[in-house]
């Protein structure tokens, strides 16, 4: 009996939580916090930021969705002129995850041409988002 | 890389078997689940390996890696364990609560393809590590 009511009341929350997931996974959003510019992160990094806007991708070993996240960042890094794409191994950059508030990969950050962050996907992004994204960020 | 279609099909199965398990509260067959589990956590899962003897039609989607896989059955045999080691030793509440979190998370990548290395892998680091390399650039 007890396991009965455990059952439902795993599966009823886990149909919640997945509904809640997919409906949230991959959205750009406006970034809340006011960053100053990542020049120096990057620098350190050894990477150089886009003249006009930069797509900055954190991934980790054990993540699928990160190789998808991978191939429609570069498509676009490669559509618009001035855009570049990082990827960054969050497991190798704690300090920094743990600064930017990344909490699970792939999370992609867009930043304008002064490397301040404008928007932030959490997950894998669609490609028209990450477009309408940059559209904001772009000069 | 492998089909992503196996694990699937071994989420579903994951999920069948560990309902039973709620409903019957039987030690024998959690433990056997954390058999299945470990294998898993291998890159051997056996649900896995039926689909494709003798289940498998047409051609394959887009192949996946493995390691995100093989992670989320390691954190199913963390909770299988914990649930069988309960049950063993009449904890039933705490089995049965075990049980349901694994059930939880198979059900959540069978129903929703949500990727549990993603969602938890750099929370866990985060948490468990200060940092790895300071210096760290780009893998």
């Amino acid at each position: 009996m007890t396991g009965l009511v455990i059952l439902c009341v795993a599966v009823g929350l886990t149909l919640i939580a997945g509904t809640i997931h997919r409906r949230r996974d991959g959205r750009v959003r406006e970034t809340r916090q006011e960053t100053s510019g990542l020049r120096s992160e990057l620098d350190a990094l050894g990477e150089r930021p886009g003249e006009r806007a930069t797509l900055l991708q954190f991934s980790s070993a054990f993540c699928a969705p990160c190789r998808a996240t991978r191939r429609t960042l570069s498509d676009v890094a490669e559509m618009v002129e001035g855009v570049v794409h990082i990827e960054v191994d969050a497991e190798q950059n704690l300090d920094l995850v743990r600064r930017l508030g990344i909490v699970k990969t792939p999370t992609t950050l867009v930043l304008d041409a002064g490397t301040v962050e404008v928007k932030r996907a959490s997950g894998q992004p669609r490609k028209a988002d990450v477009l309408a994204a940059l559209g904001h960020a772009l000069p | 890389m492998i089909d992503p279609r196996g694990p699937r099909f071994a989420a579903w199965v994951t999920t069948a078997v560990l309902a039973v398990v709620l409903l019957t509260g039987s030690t024998l067959l959690l433990a056997a689940q954390a058999v299945v589990f470990a294998l898993g956590a291998a890159g051997h899962n056996p649900y896995a390996l039926l689909w494709k003897r003798f289940l498998r039609r047409g051609p394959a989607p887009e192949l996946e890696p493995q390691a995100p896989l093989r992670f989320a059955q390691a954190v199913g045999l963390t909770f299988a364990l914990i649930g069988t080691v309960a049950l063993a030793a009449g904890a039933t509440t705490v089995g049965l609560v075990a049980t349901a979190a694994a059930l939880s998370a198979a059900l959540l990548n069978a129903a929703f393809g949500i990727c549990l290395g993603c969602e938890l892998y750099l929370r866990i680091l985060r948490t468990t590590s200060r940092n790895a390399n300071p210096n760290g650039a780009t893998a």
